[in-house]
């Protein structure tokens, strides 16, 4: 069993090399963010050498771009690798394989002195903002430290420039000496994003910013994010499991499903016209706040397949109605059916 | 430099409590519940706890309900004068932020509040037990045991915590079976658990029956709670945010479920949730609660359709729907007012944009729009006086 996997993994590699030699395009002039055929496999077996005999495949094979100013939305179910996607693409995982460029630069094959150049410029927002302040530091200090580490201004000037920042994220100036456990979740999440804006970043990650939180400080957090994306001209990605949110905040938006993307377009097409029948699936179950409104609602049956032992062929095949022979043994391939709006499905690639 | 007006700020804080202020609190406190479990923990005759419900087709009957932490900062009150009914079969909606008492509203009807902090203090919850009718909040904790899991059952927010991990589920399963049907012998008592893994859909319930939970993914785990809850045929099935630590797909497999049983067994179902997607797709009726207090109630149509209060409309605004574009989210400015002193006034009063002079003045009283729409907002009082002339 274990051999057999190895020799495909190989075989992978192999296929995946010969990919790239076609491939070697040049980088898009407007893309803030290219990543290409981007793998993070964790080891989760190892034999008796100490070498990695079984992976999950947590990010497998994922290529997309982000224009300047544009908030590409990321979705799926729990488990299915949106998280280490984003936390790959900062490289606080280092990636298994593929290429992420930032800045026109490969940053999995920078040092470390180049990388540590480049962070002010990328940020990530973290989902839980309980667990991600430190609880001995008052809020001046959060803000203000990774500022002064990369100088980004003069030591007198830290404090009103932080000062300046709190104010441009919604907190009153005298939280400057509070600590962050004297505040709500809302008010936490806010420290949390003036903390990755105080860097002045151009790409930030936000990794469920608004999941912790209630309907109403929701609405605050995404207005927030949003009027910041106008004035600074950020770029996002936004991590998120809520339909609704997302369709409100994105540009485009990537669904994926056991670490794969299956679907990518603009955010219109893909709520208009899902092709994926995983999306469309995913979309008919979020629930309506109308109760007049009838839902033609596709159930799907069971649960995720775990990532460690993915199906064969199309990984949805499993719980898809529209499974045919093909999707048991071969891997669709990702497709662009026009206008951008790529797909990873068998139906559709028949057509042609 | 730093802490130069560190002063200046404890002054603003107004929570802030020194250690003398805090322990003539706990004194206090302790003296208060002293009495109160003393009140619990009486024998009491049946004829105390029993009454009489205002309508039979009611199933419960919420009574201007107050149920009190007393903490050492303060006494939060969690529930404070909350009245609603729940009919015979229909399913109730609780909606509102966290912190607004929807979860202590659902824990003292199963008289499982937290003790000796927290404590029902008044008010009643009549309970329809067919032939009579049992006041909850006066009944002895040995009496209620009857009640728990019989007549009312539970599904609780996290199926990855509320399962036992070190039995399987099939003992747990049966252990429900076991001690609420006299004379019943361990083969029939599996026969049941299988029946109800069954009902559940669940596809191999011999399979599942022998795992323990952690073999079971979220869904599953879920599945397994419903069955538990629903073996012993209860009158009423309390929800507690059932699909809040599920995925959307598998949300919609459980809700599905749901619904199915509730035809199935012909009880009634207290749904609670934050979700209003959820509320609109499962309930006949709605109650939104707010800082303990429940500030309008009716149809889901009435509600949906025709919000009336303040806050309920900003709720239904601030929540992004899926194909229903919009340019800026409404949000509600502020934040719910402290737990442990709240204003005298209207507790949305700071945050509402539609506030008139007379909303200092007192809580509002509810007011009845239709026969079943009420609300407690000064702003349609005049609808009041219509309705009596």
């Amino acid at each position: 069993m274990t051999n057999m996997e190895e020799v495909k993994l190989e075989e992978e590699v192999v296929t995946e090399t010969k990919a790239e030699e076609v491939v070697k395009q040049p980088l898009d002039p407007d893309a803030v963010l290219e990543v290409r055929n981007l793998k993070k496999y964790f080891p989760v077996e190892t034999d008796f050498f100490g070498r990695p005999t079984k992976f999950l495949k947590a990010v497998d094979d994922v290529s997309f771009t982000i224009k300047q100013g544009t908030t590409l939305g990321i979705v799926g179910e729990s488990g299915c690798g949106k998280t280490t996607l984003g936390r790959t693409i900062l490289r606080l995982h280092p990636a298994t394989e593929g290429e992420i460029y930032f800045d026109g630069k490969d940053i999995n094959k920078l040092t470390t002195k180049e990388l540590n150049a480049l962070r002010p410029l990328m940020q990530i927002i973290f989902q839980d903002p309980y667990s991600s302040l430190s609880p001995r530091m008052p809020v001046g200090e959060i803000i203000g430290e990774a500022v002064a580490e990369h100088k980004l201004v003069p030591k007198e000037k830290l404090k009103e420039y932080v000062l300046d920042i709190m104010k441009k994220c919604g907190l009153p100036y005298h939280y400057y000496e509070r600590y962050p456990h004297e505040f709500s979740g809302g008010q936490r999440q806010r420290i949390c994003i003036a903390t990755a804006l105080a860097l002045k970043p151009k790409f930030v990650v936000c990794d469920e910013p608004v999941s912790a939180l209630d309907v109403s400080i929701q609405a605050q957090i995404i207005n927030l994010l949003r009027d910041l994306q106008k004035e600074m001209g950020l770029t996002y990605i936004f991590i998120s499991h809520d339909l609704s949110v997302v369709e409100h905040i994105s540009d485009y938006i990537g669904v994926m499903y056991l670490g794969s993307m299956v679907e990518y377009g603009s955010t219109q097409d893909i709520f208009e016209n899902p092709m994926h029948p995983y999306t469309e699936a995913l979309f008919s179950a979020v629930p309506v706040p109308d109760p007049n409104m009838k839902m033609n609602r596709i159930i799907l049956s069971g649960d995720i397949p775990s990532p460690i032992n993915a199906p064969t062929g199309c990984k949805f095949h499993t719980r898809c109605g529209k499974c045919m022979e093909i999707c048991k043994t071969v891997e669709p391939k990702f497709k662009d059916y026009g206008n951008g709006h790529k797909v990873a499905c068998h139906l559709y690639s028949q057509e042609d | 430099m730093l802490f130069k007006k560190k002063d200046s700020t404890k002054k603003e804080n107004s929570h802030y409590l020194s250690a003398k202020e805090t322990r003539e609190i706990a004194k206090q406190n302790a003296r208060t519940i002293r009495e109160l479990e003393k009140r619990k923990k009486r024998v009491a005759s049946e004829e105390e706890y029993t009454t009489q419900m205002r309508d039979t087709n009611n199933i419960v009957e919420f009574d201007n309900l107050h149920t009190y932490f007393f903490g050492d900062a303060g006494v939060v009150k969690a529930v404070n004068g909350v009245s609603f009914d729940i009919p015979k079969g229909a399913t109730v909606g609780v909606v509102g932020e966290s912190g607004c008492g929807k979860s202590v509203t659902s824990l003292s009807l199963m008289q499982l509040v937290q003790g000796p902090r927290g404590q029902i203090v008044d008010g009643s919850i009549r309970f329809n037990m067919g032939d009579k009718a049992y006041d909850i909040a006066k009944m002895p904790l040995s009496e209620m045991r009857k009640v728990r899991g019989e007549q009312i059952a539970m599904i609780f927010q996290e199926p990855m915590t509320s399962l036992n991990p070190v039995f399987k589920i099939g003992y747990q399963m049966d252990e429900m079976v076991l001690l609420h049907t006299p004379n019943c012998t361990k083969e029939q008592a599996k026969a049941r658990s299988l029946e109800m893994l069954e009902l559940v859909g669940i596809a191999a319930p011999e399979r599942v029956y022998g795992c323990y939970p952690h073999e079971l993914s979220g869904g599953m785990r879920q599945r397994v709670m419903i069955a538990i809850a629903l073996s012993c045929n209860p009158r009423l099935i309390i929800a507690d945010e059932p699909t809040t630590a599920l995925d959307v797909t598998i949300q919609a497999q459980i809700l599905d479920l749901l619904r199915e049983i509730k035809d199935k067994i012909d009880g009634s179902i207290m749904l609670i949730t934050h979700d209003l997607g959820v509320i609109a797709e499962m309930a006949d009726y709605v109650v939104v609660m707010y800082a303990g207090r429940v500030i309008e109630r009716g149809t889901t149509k009435e509600i949906f359709e025709n919000p009336l209060h303040p806050y309920t409309i900003g709720l239904q605004k601030s929540k992004p729907v899926v194909r229903r574009k919009v340019d800026r989210l409404y949000n509600i400015p502020g934040q719910v007012p402290n737990p442990i002193d709240m204003p005298n006034y209207c507790y949305f009063r700071d945050r509402c944009d539609r506030c008139v002079g007379k909303c200092a003045q007192g809580y509002p009283e509810f007011v009845q729009v239709s026969p079943t729409h009420s609300v407690s907002c000064y702003l349609y009082e005049n609808a009041k006086e219509e309705n009596n002339d």
